[in-house]
Parts: structure tokens; sequence; C-alpha cells
């Protein structure tokens, strides 16, 4: 008899990779606001995953910042240049099977891999992933990594400014 | 009768959270009909106008004297409105995205209503706590369903495939996401205050009456938080959004009937949700004016949620006071508030929360 | 059977793989970047699962600076993609071959 939280592991996980393939492949549209929309709704659900991780304070983030943000932004861009749908130009069959060939073989080579890993001993102090301790190792341990994230979100923000100037030499 | 759900938690707690749900979804609801109504009156009385005061149900009026008074309230009219939207044509213009069209105001709705579950609209009702989801990043949990609001607004500009509407969503989506980091970082210095990101135990921290409410403490973040507020649900003076003057009707030019009334819905629930993160934050939550324990009896319960609402009322008539007393902003000016007067104005709060509690902490030791 | 850390593995392992598929096939500049988001977004819950499994906060740490690096390169990448579709007049890779701008 599974467990409840097991359950929802395994509708979130399902959730998850259902829409992150209709984000990548989707067979009915290809229309690129349509796969951010597919996209936004994988990022919500693995939100839900991390919530069955105990790290909520990072489901959050990821929902704020992924979804909130990041998304919109996207949505943004595809809408400003009003990208016109994929369909002008099919995508080669070639590309398609070689692709889809290449990438099956790495996903056999991890699930292989993490098959043969000895599984981890039942430990009982599994981590809950309250905000407090997050802040403290944060601004503790990792305090200079911090600040270097800082100084690089702001080169960020310089070079967008300057990148999305008009005349751009 | 209820003795079995003392043995059974899980039980318990489906039924009760259920009925938490069922019962704050039925209050929203109710205040967002009477929120149309109050701001239809208060309009009115601004402008010097009687506002509604003809609808009303057959038979009523054969109420004596009560009959009468109620008509002239309008107490009825938001049924009128209600029966109107569902019942106009439903129009679906052929050059849209259909799916997205539909799906639209779904998902303008939704973050709105969701946004109430982390809210402690009162104390303790018997054994039960009076919040639906008591989580410890409740506030964080709420800036994301309310970033996802933008969703809504957005997709329902681009679907309609015309010019104004799409106008109106980019302008709603930027003026969101702006005022957005405005709110966050207004919030920040609160929970420098009080240590914790839970909406209970902010709550708590202003037990004790009046004087121990955050607003006299945050003053400047709440100021930031109000006119962010304003911003978020696209009033007045921030509704450029929809401004008719230039943009026809914004972001749901092309929407009809019900489509529409769910835009209008999530446009109040949004007010009601903003008003309730201020009573929470700042105003002390369910708390009376004298400060009090969480309630013991269920007399003591009831009577702090309708402290809560009180409270929420009062903001919820600021909002529409403010709505019919000031001009609309130039979206230049807008967005210079924000991002030039709002996000260094909360920086400097942040900075200034962290010195104070630096030094307090240091004069306590 | 009990959802261990291999569980959440195996579902970061395959979304990885269905952004990498997104990023070969896909002829969309702004797909491909989303094929890319699939994949940060992959190892964020390889993070978050060790993470929890370990008793050890580092993961939940590095999973923070990965998202906040993430924001921080689509905004670039998205404005490097606005800024090409104004020279080029299209974000498809096929019409991109060129080393010259």
């Amino acid at each position: 008899m599974p467990e409840f939280t097991d359950l929802l592991f395994y509708g979130l996980a399902a959730l998850t990779l259902g829409f992150g393939f209709l984000t990548v492949a989707n067979p009915f549209s290809r229309n690129p606001v349509t796969n951010a929309m597919f996209l936004v709704l994988t990022i919500i659900s693995m939100a839900g995953l991390f919530v069955l991780l105990h790290a909520f304070f990072l489901a959050a983030i990821q929902v704020l910042v992924y979804a909130g943000a990041v998304m919109v932004l996207f949505l943004f861009v595809i809408m400003l240049l009003d990208l016109p749908e994929e369909n002008r130009r099919q995508i080669k069959t070639l590309t398609l099977g070689l692709g889809t060939i290449a990438v099956a073989a790495i996903a056999g080579i991890f699930i292989k891999a993490i098959s043969h890993a000895a599984p981890l001993a039942a430990s009982d102090r599994w981590l809950d992933g309250e905000t407090k301790p997050l802040g403290k190792i944060l601004f503790e341990t990792y305090l200079l990594p911090f600040e270097i994230l800082s100084l690089l979100l702001l080169v960020a923000m310089v070079g967008v400014i300057l990148l999305s100037k008009k005349d751009l030499k | 009768m209820f003795d079995w759900l003392n043995y059974n938690p899980t039980a318990a707690f489906v039924v009760f959270s259920a009925l938490k749900i069922g019962i704050a979804f039925g209050v929203v609801m109710t205040m967002v009909a009477y929120a149309v109504l109050v701001e239809r009156k208060v309009s009115a009385f601004i402008q010097d106008r009687v506002g509604p005061n003809r609808t009303a149900p057959p038979l009523a009026l054969k109420i004596p004297f009560v009959g009468r008074f109620l008509q002239g309230l309008g107490i009825f009219q938001p049924m009128a409105d209600g029966l109107k939207f569902i019942l106009k044509e439903d129009f679906t213009p052929s050059y849209v995205r259909t799916i997205y069209f539909w799906l639209a105001p779904a998902i303008a709705v939704i973050p709105a209503l969701l946004t109430i579950a982390v809210i402690p609209f009162g104390s303790m009702l018997g054994s039960e706590k009076m919040v639906i989801a008591d989580l410890n990043v409740g506030i964080l949990y709420t800036f994301g369903i309310v970033s996802l609001g933008v969703y809504g607004i957005v997709l329902a500009g681009w679907s309609s495939n015309s010019k104004y509407p799409f106008l109106g969503g980019i302008r709603s989506t930027s003026q969101m996401i702006s005022y957005e980091i405005a709110m966050g970082m207004s919030v920040i210095a609160v929970f420098m205050m009080v240590g914790d990101l839970n909406l209970s135990r902010i709550v708590e921290y202003q037990s004790g009456g009046l004087h121990h409410w955050l607003v006299w403490r945050q003053p400047l973040a709440f100021v930031i938080f109000l006119v962010s507020a304003f911003a978020e649900t696209n009033r007045l003076p921030f509704d450029l959004p929809e401004s008719e003057s230039e943009l026809v009707g914004g972001y749901h030019t092309e929407y009809s009937s019900m489509k529409f009334a769910l835009f209008f819905l999530g446009e109040y629930a949004n007010m009601i949700a903003s008003s309730a993160m201020m009573v929470t934050l700042f105003f002390g939550g369910w708390q009376p004016l004298w400060g009090a324990a969480p309630a013991g009896s269920v007399f003591a319960g009831l009577t702090h949620i309708l402290w809560f609402l009180a409270k929420l009322v009062a903001f919820m008539v600021l909002f529409i006071w403010v709505r019919w007393m000031l001009p609309r902003f130039r979206y230049d000016q807008l967005m210079d508030l924000g991002w030039r007067r709002f996000i260094p104005l909360a920086l400097a709060n942040i900075l200034a929360t962290a010195i104070g509690l630096g030094l307090y902490s240091l004069a306590s030791n | 059977m009990h959802a261990g850390l291999n569980h959440y593995l195996t579902v970061s392992v395959l979304l990885f793989c269905l952004g990498f598929l997104g990023v070969i096939t896909r002829r969309n500049l702004v797909v491909i970047y989303m094929g890319l988001e699939l994949m940060l977004n992959a190892a964020n819950l390889a993070l978050v699962a060790f993470s929890r499994f370990n008793a050890n906060l580092n993961g939940q740490v590095m999973v923070f600076f990965t998202i906040t690096v993430a924001a921080a390169e689509v905004a670039v990448g998205l404005a490097l993609i606005v800024a090409l579709y104004r020279k080029r007049g299209t974000a498809h890779v096929e019409d991109l071959a060129t080393l010259k701008l």
C-alpha cells in the first residue's frame, strides 16, 4: 500500500514530464506561446515536487522567479516579436530521428547508472528545507558566492540595457 | 455528533479545510458583489448623485417600509447585475485565438482567489485555526501566486488579436511586474522586524493593542505597499491598462458577458486579497484595537473574524474612495514612480531597518 | 514503491533529456531557449533531491544560485535574441548560418 505522498510524487512526476514533453514537442501546436505556457505548467508542477522534498522556500522561489518573472519575459519577447509559427518549415525527419536516438542513448546511460547505484541507506534524519537554516548557510558559508552573484546580476542588467538600445553598433 | 472527527485527524483536517474553503469563497464572492454596489454608491455620493436605487425583486416592495428602504440602498442591485452578466450574449469574435481567449479570464481569476488561502482571517474557532493553509513561507507563496496573475492579462491582450487589447495587456504586465518588485522589497523590512515569514506569526507579533501594529514601526513600508497595491490591482490612479480615453477598454475590450464578468470579479477579488494582506501585515490582522489573545470561546472567535472583516472593508472603501478622487497618472510618471522612487526608497528602508535592529540588539546585550 | 532518491533522479534525467531533445530538434531560437530552461530545471530537481536525502543544505543553496543565474541568463539571452531579430528579421537557427552579423 503506497503512502499518500508517494501517490502525490507519481502524480506530480507524471505531470512534470507530460508538460515537459508538450513544451518541447507539442504535436498539436507549433505556436511558441503554447510552448511557453506548457513550460510554465512544468515549472509549477516541479514546484510541487520541491514541496514533496520539503524545500518550501525553493518551491516558492521557483514559482516566483521562474513562473512569475522569467516566463513572462519569454512571453513578452514572443508576443512583441510576433514570432511566426514553425509551420512553414517542417522539422526534418532525419534530424528528429537522430536526435531522438542520441537523447534516448543518453537517457539509457543515466538510468542504468542510477539503477546500478547502491540505494541510499535509509536515514531518518532527512532534511527539512526551512527558510532559517537556509538563510544562515547562505550568509555564512556562501557569503562570497552570494556577493559575486549580485555583481553578476548587475552586469547582466547593464548588458541587457545596452543590448536593447535601438542603435546597436 | 462530531466525535468521530476527534479520533481521525485526517478526516477532521479534510472536513474542516473544505468548510473553511467553502465559507471563505462564499464570503469573498458576496463581498465582490457588494463591493460593486458600494463602488456605485460612493461614486454617486462623490459626484453628488443618488446611485442605484430602483432595483427590487417582485414582492420585495410589499414589505412595509423595509422594502422601500432596501430598494433605496440598492441592496438588490448586485443580483440584477449578476443576472445581466449571465444572460448577455457571450460573443467570441472570429479573429481571436480561441483557446487562449477562453482560458484568459479563468487564469485571471484563479490567482486572486488562491491568495486568500494563507491569510489568517481569525484567531481560533473551537480548536480550529482560522486560516486555510498555515504555511511557513506564507508571504512568499502570496507573491508567487500574485505574480501568476499577470498571465491572465497578458494572454487576454494577446489572444484578442487586436491593437488596443494588446497594448493594454503589455502595459498592464509591465506595470504589475514593476510594482511587484517595490511591493516585495517593502515587505522585507517587515519580516526583518518579525523574523518570520508565517502570516499567523506576524499577526501574533502585533498583539497587545493599537500601538503594537506594524504600521507605526514601518510607515514607509506601508505607504509603498499601499501604492503598489493600487498599481497591482490596476485601480485608479494607476488604471492605465484600461484607460478608456486612449485604449477603448484595455485588455478586455473584446470580451463580453460572463467572460468579462470574470475579469471584473478578478479585479475585485484582487482588491480584497491585497486589502487582506495589508490588514494582516500592518494592521494587526484579526486583533481588536485593544489587542487580544487567540480566542478561547466560539463567541470571541467570531468577534475576531468580525474585526478582520471590518478592517478589510475599511480598506476596500479606501480603494473605492481613491478611485473617484484622483486623476489618472501618465504612463511614464507611473514607471518613474515605481522604478526611480519606490524601489530606492524601499531599499533605503531595508537598510535603515537593518541598522535600527542592529543597534537595538547591541543596546539590549 | 516508496518514492526514494532514485525516483527523483529518474524524473530529473528524463526531464533533462526532454529539454535536450527540444534543443536538438526545434528550430526556433526562443523554443530552444525553453529547452535549455528545462535542462536547468532538471538539474535543480536532482540537487534538491540530493539535498533532502543526504540531509545537507548545500544542494539547496546551489539551486538558489542556479535560479538566480538562470534569471540573469534568460534576460541577457532574450535581449540577444531580440537584437538578432532586429538585425536579421528572423529567429530561426537555419537562417542564422553565417558567422558575420
